[in-house]
């Protein structure tokens, strides 16, 4: 794996040019399937010309960055891993690709994820699934699992992904990498592909706290092309402290249920014994609607997802049939060939959940239920500083091993959603391995506490040696 | 439980073909997802309000002048069938 300051230390050595086309070399050579495109005539093209541009006295100068396929960038193609965007060419950037402009970042590729970001391995990926660098027998995670295995395989220092129900940390844990869902609001989804607007938000990944602070400090602010963005600016590199103490830490009983691995739970508690080492307190916190969480999320994701995944028609972008018949068959025909199967099994889902008759029976009593899960956090988060909890019950799963199943497939992300529902920010960082494969631990904050979050991140990466342990890719 | 014959409607409803054959695979994983789902029968929510947005914003406006925006070029470059500066749809009526 590789940091920022390594990367910047080896411009100086070298060239940006130089820098910029190793990445590539890196990328291409893999067999992690990491990247849907490879961005390499305009990362090279930007690296040659940084010099004489201002950019060169940027915080991210010249750094090579990886960017989720579902967030849009001028000029390069972004096909949310989906055959019916094949060939799009968004015409703008996303506020967080012009906030990484601004701040030097060279954009080298779209990495991979899962269709539409439904899913928790990229295999539902119309590219095929992003492999684990530290087995490839088994999954990245997802959805944004292409981001974190490109960081954990050591392509490129930082990435960007998006997290709806746990996209950025499921990954970040399988791939044994740092990985933030910020609170709802604070960076700006414009240009960021739409599949359940109430619950994502984009996410820095990168090997260790401090770097994915870097990037969080320069993707996030308000953007007036955003109703939901918030007026917040701070600097989070000042939450950059090693000191825990005095903190409280909360930590759930729910979030160790059925079906966590004991190699897990031990981890996780290891991590809460280290804090507590350092001067931080704990003490065991209530959340009784978390059993509810996953059907409540998944009402509303697959119901959101109806609604947005409703412009994919084949008029305006993307894929589109030689023949054209009456419209309604037209755009069925379209949508049919161009959607994968779980993006199907979603949209149907909720089409039906919002339909006449049903309304009431999922949608409207998913959302209540979000009210009670939401309270569960205000009233743990009433005594305690952050909560802490596995980030995925067990260390990835091989390949091919729960993609038959949907239902099985969506109860792995069981500790994840809930965070999701409650929009609050939660970091996964990680905390142990076993068999090989990394364990992620998740720190969740309040409402626009990221600065505690951090700081607790921090001060548990600061004293222990998970985050140097690097896979061997092969 | 959801019979083909709703599966055929809301695949209707959605825009989406589902082949005959398909049907009764997907009535089926439909199903097992709802009883899933209805877990939440469970959960007594009469007097919750239901909660559409997490964070206390309300009621964002902007002032109404005109900014740049893409042109008609740009905005309809990606389009696979396009006609006159325009996209081009299925006949409608």
């Amino acid at each position: 794996m590789i940091t920022i300051s390594q990367t910047l230390k080896a411009i100086d050595e070298s060239s940006y040019e130089e820098v910029v086309s190793q990445c590539i070399e890196r990328i291409k050579n893999n067999k992690l399937n990491t990247f849907i495109t490879i961005a390499e005539e305009s990362a090279l093209e930007i690296a040659k010309n940084i010099n004489s541009s201002k950019n060169h006295l940027q915080p991210l100068a010249g750094v090579p960055v990886a960017i989720k396929d579902n967030i849009s960038t001028k000029g390069i193609q972004t096909t949310c891993a989906s055959n019916i965007l094949t060939g799009y060419v968004p015409p703008y950037d996303a506020h967080v690709i012009e906030r990484l402009k601004e701040a030097g970042a060279i954009i080298v590729g779209k990495a991979n994820m899962d269709e539409f970001a439904m899913g928790t391995s990229t295999e539902t990926s119309h590219y095929g699934p992003a492999l684990n660098p530290w087995n490839t027998d088994h999954v990245s995670g997802g959805s944004s699992g292409g981001s974190a295995a490109t960081v954990a395989a050591g392509e490129v220092s930082v990435a960007l992904g998006s997290d709806t129900g746990g996209s950025v940390r499921c990954p970040a844990s399988f791939c044994g990498v740092v990985g933030l869902k910020p609170t709802y609001g604070i960076i700006s989804r414009y240009g960021l592909i739409s599949y359940a607007n109430s619950l994502e938000q984009i996410g820095p990944i990168a090997t260790n706290v401090k770097d994915m602070t870097l990037l969080f400090n320069v993707i996030t602010g308000y953007d007036s092309r955003d109703s939901t963005s918030v007026q917040i600016e701070k600097d989070y590199t000042e939450s950059l402290v090693n000191d825990v103490n005095g903190l409280i830490i909360g930590v759930p009983d729910e979030y160790f249920g059925e079906g966590t691995e004991p190699a897990v739970e031990k981890a996780v508690w290891d991590g809460v014994h280290t804090l507590e080492g350092l001067g931080a307190s704990w003490k065991k916190v209530k959340m009784p609607h978390t059993r509810y969480a996953l059907a409540a999320y998944y009402i509303i994701a697959m119901s959101e997802a109806s609604s947005n995944l409703a412009r994919f028609d084949g008029m305006r972008y993307g894929l589109r049939l030689t023949k054209d018949h009456d419209w309604h068959t037209t755009y069925s025909e379209i949508r049919a060939k161009g959607f994968g199967e779980e993006v199907k099994r979603r949209v149907l889902l909720g089409t039906y959940a919002l339909s006449a008759g049903y309304m009431d029976k999922y949608y409207l009593k998913a959302l209540k239920v979000r009210t009670l899960v939401k309270q569960d956090f205000d009233l743990a988060l009433k005594d305690t500083d952050v909560l802490i909890a596995p980030t995925m019950p067990a260390p990835a799963f091989k390949l091919g091993e729960k993609i038959s199943d949907p239902l099985t497939l969506y109860l792995a992300d069981v500790n994840t959603v809930p965070i999701n529902l409650a929009g609050v920010p939660s970091i996964s960082l990680p905390c142990g391995f076993d068999n090989g494969l990394p364990i992620g631990l998740q720190i969740i904050g309040r409402h626009f506490d990221e600065e505690t979050v951090l700081r607790v991140a921090y001060t548990f990466e600061q004293n222990t040696d998970f985050h140097t342990i690097t896979p061997e890719v092969r | 439980m959801i019979t083909t014959k709703e599966v055929e409607h809301i695949s209707w409803l959605a825009r989406l073909k589902v082949n005959e054959e398909q049907l009764e695979g997907y009535a089926q994983q439909l199903n097992s997802i709802l009883d899933y789902f209805a877990q939440l029968d469970e959960v007594e929510t009469k007097d919750v309000e239901p909660t559409y947005h997490v964070i206390d914003v309300n009621n964002v406006f902007r002032d109404d002048v005109i900014t740049p925006s893409l042109s008609q070029d740009e905005a309809i470059g990606n389009a696979p069938k396009k006609q006159d500066g325009c996209f081009k749809a299925p006949r409608i009526i």
